[in-house]
């Protein structure tokens, strides 16, 4: 128990994991400090889940090192799991039970004493904006209140680190909003966050820092609006069903720096493109898009546009 | 922190899943107790009395009372049996219960032992109903029969842990019936529940007696009828021994399954 460096929450030295050979974390380096909000992003299988699963001593630790609040994991992984909260990929909240009751034996689990659950069960409802739901069983209730329950439960201990793997998958804009005015409270609160998603523009919202991963390696790491000014050209032009002779008129703009295809769409990444736009102005071809590059067009560039599957 | 609070800690974390338990089976207790009890029950009154008149005494007893200790013994089996493979295995996969646990400070080895015990006080559940029943039909001989229940939790620890190992394996509901079909059903058959074993050929009767519920029943049918008990200790180090060793086993397993 060698409780060090309390500014941090999360500090990883060259950690590994290895399964069947393959590094799915691959001597990640990482610091995470108190009350940020950290984002994950990579594609499926670039060791996001591993890393949040290491945090929470879920997956033993081929090498390196990870202290997690101060602890060193996954020995002290008991005590660390008393002061993290978790809202997991995968809905498992209990359907036997009620919304009520979801919060209350799963704050049994931290050895809560009947009375304080009574009482911080009363606040989660209304922080949750579920308190109408309380006597609910869990199969009326919709994806998006669940999702809350989860974020409600993950809360029930009173964590200094909120730990989420995917928590808007699957909801709709209007759920996927409401989660996140709820994250961004707890960030006010001064709670650490970190999360992983496949939406860019979640990241790019909520979070003040953000991790790209592949392969096991951390790929780039700085606050969302830093990362799209330094990895990539400010503009994009998109040009969708376009003929050849069109796309090499285009091609001859000098302020292009980079061109990809993906399928019929042609990607022109450059700062002003004043020549290529003037050019589509002319041949009429108006099935084009042009606008500033966002953290969906870094992560494309950083981790490649083939499919994992 | 020392070692008497760490036991008080784990102790204390296993009932909190065995309370999460007991709580989610009073919302489901009519069916649940349907299955477990009243098939027992069935046998009981069917074979017993059924079968029953043209057996007429086995070992000095009448047919039905000889065969209660025996279907009591084996509710105890099926009951623990059910809730370690099917329960958990719907905890462990497809709910994510434990995975849910797993994210609060409790552990692998709270988790199995919270379900272990669990399972048996499910089997001491369906017990005391059946044994409610066979007081009434008077099959019951003395109060000495009270001592049958901590009889039955301790042969429903064994089974639900070894019921857990299994399950460690498990890929599906399916693997179940390996255990029930080539296990359980075979030892039920050859322990002394409907018949006494020594009309079995040696080779069968060391099988029966190396097996866990032979020593129940040992135990359970002298207590229910007013007979002699001999070799406790060893009925019920061998029960104990193998809900120890299961238990111990089946914590590696799952935690290798789920902690990877």
């Amino acid at each position: 128990m060698n409780a060090v460096k309390p500014s941090s929450s999360v500090v990883a030295s060259n950690l590994c994991k290895v399964y069947n050979g393959v590094h799915v974390v691959n001597n990640l380096n990482l610091i995470i400090e108190e009350g940020s909000f950290c984002g994950i992003l990579g594609p499926n299988g670039a060791g996001k889940t591993t890393t949040l699963r290491m945090l929470l001593g879920h997956c033993p630790i081929d090498d390196g090192e990870l202290l997690v609040l101060g602890y060193s994991m996954p020995k002290n992984a008991a005590i660390v799991r008393e002061s993290i909260g978790v809202v997991p990929q995968m809905d498992n909240l209990d359907p036997d039970f009620t919304v009520k009751e979801n919060l209350y034996v799963y704050g049994r689990f931290f050895g809560l004493s009947a009375n304080v659950l009574d009482e911080r069960i009363v606040g989660l409802l209304d922080f949750a904006s579920l308190k109408d739901k309380a006597e609910s069983k869990i199969s009326e209730l919709s994806g998006g209140m669940k999702r809350r329950l989860t974020l409600a439960r993950a809360l029930i201990n009173k964590p200094k680190l909120l730990i989420l793997d995917e928590p808007t998958t699957g909801l709709d804009p209007q759920a996927r909003q409401a989660i996140w005015q709820k994250l961004r409270e707890l960030q006010k609160q001064g709670l650490t966050l970190i999360l992983t998603t496949h939406y860019m523009e979640e990241a790019e919202r909520l979070c003040d820092r953000v991790i790209v991963m592949d392969y096991g390696e951390m790929m780039a790491d700085a606050p969302p609006k830093q990362l799209i000014k330094d990895e990539i050209e400010s503009h994009v032009l998109e040009v969708h069903a376009v003929k050849d002779e069109l796309v090499n008129k285009l091609k001859q703009d000098s302020s292009i720096a980079r061109f990809e295809t993906s399928g019929d769409i042609y990607f022109f990444y450059g700062h002003k493109l004043q020549y290529a736009l003037d050019v589509l102005e002319k041949s009429g071809h108006d099935d084009y898009l042009f606008r500033p590059a966002n953290l969906e067009d870094v992560f494309i560039k950083l981790t490649g546009r083939d499919l994992r599957e | 922190m020392n070692n008497r609070s760490n036991l008080i800690l784990f102790l204390s974390r296993s009932t909190s899943i065995w309370s999460r338990n007991i709580r989610v089976w009073s919302k489901l207790a009519g069916p649940s107790l349907m299955g477990n009890f009243g098939e027992s029950l069935l046998y009981l009154l069917v074979l017993g009395y059924g079968l029953g008149k043209f057996v007429g005494k086995v070992e000095g007893l009448p047919y039905e009372a000889f065969l209660a200790a025996g279907v009591i013994c084996t509710s105890a089996v099926n009951s623990a049996s059910f809730e370690g493979m099917y329960s958990a295995y719907t905890r462990m996969e497809v709910q994510q219960t434990w995975l849910g646990m797993l994210a609060t400070p409790i552990g692998v080895a709270e988790v199995v032992l919270g379900e272990i015990l669990w399972g048996a006080t499910k089997s001491l559940i369906s017990v005391c109903a059946i044994l409610v029943v066979a007081t009434a039909l008077g099959l019951v001989e003395n109060a000495w029969a009270v001592f049958i229940l901590p009889i039955v939790f301790i042969t429903g620890l064994c089974f639900s842990a070894l019921a857990l190992l299994v399950t460690s394996r498990a890929k599906s509901y399916d693997f179940f019936l390996y255990y029930t079909t080539l296990f359980i059903t075979p030892m039920i058959l050859l322990s002394g529940v409907f018949f006494p074993i020594d009309t079995l050929p040696d080779v069968v009767q060391w099988l029966a007696k190396a097996l866990p519920l032979y020593h129940a029943i040992c135990l359970v049918r002298p207590l229910m009828t007013g007979g002699d008990l001999s070799f406790i200790l060893l009925h019920l180090f061998v029960l104990l021994a193998f809900a120890t060793i299961a238990g111990v086993w089946a914590t590696e397993r799952i935690k290798k399954r789920l902690i990877k």
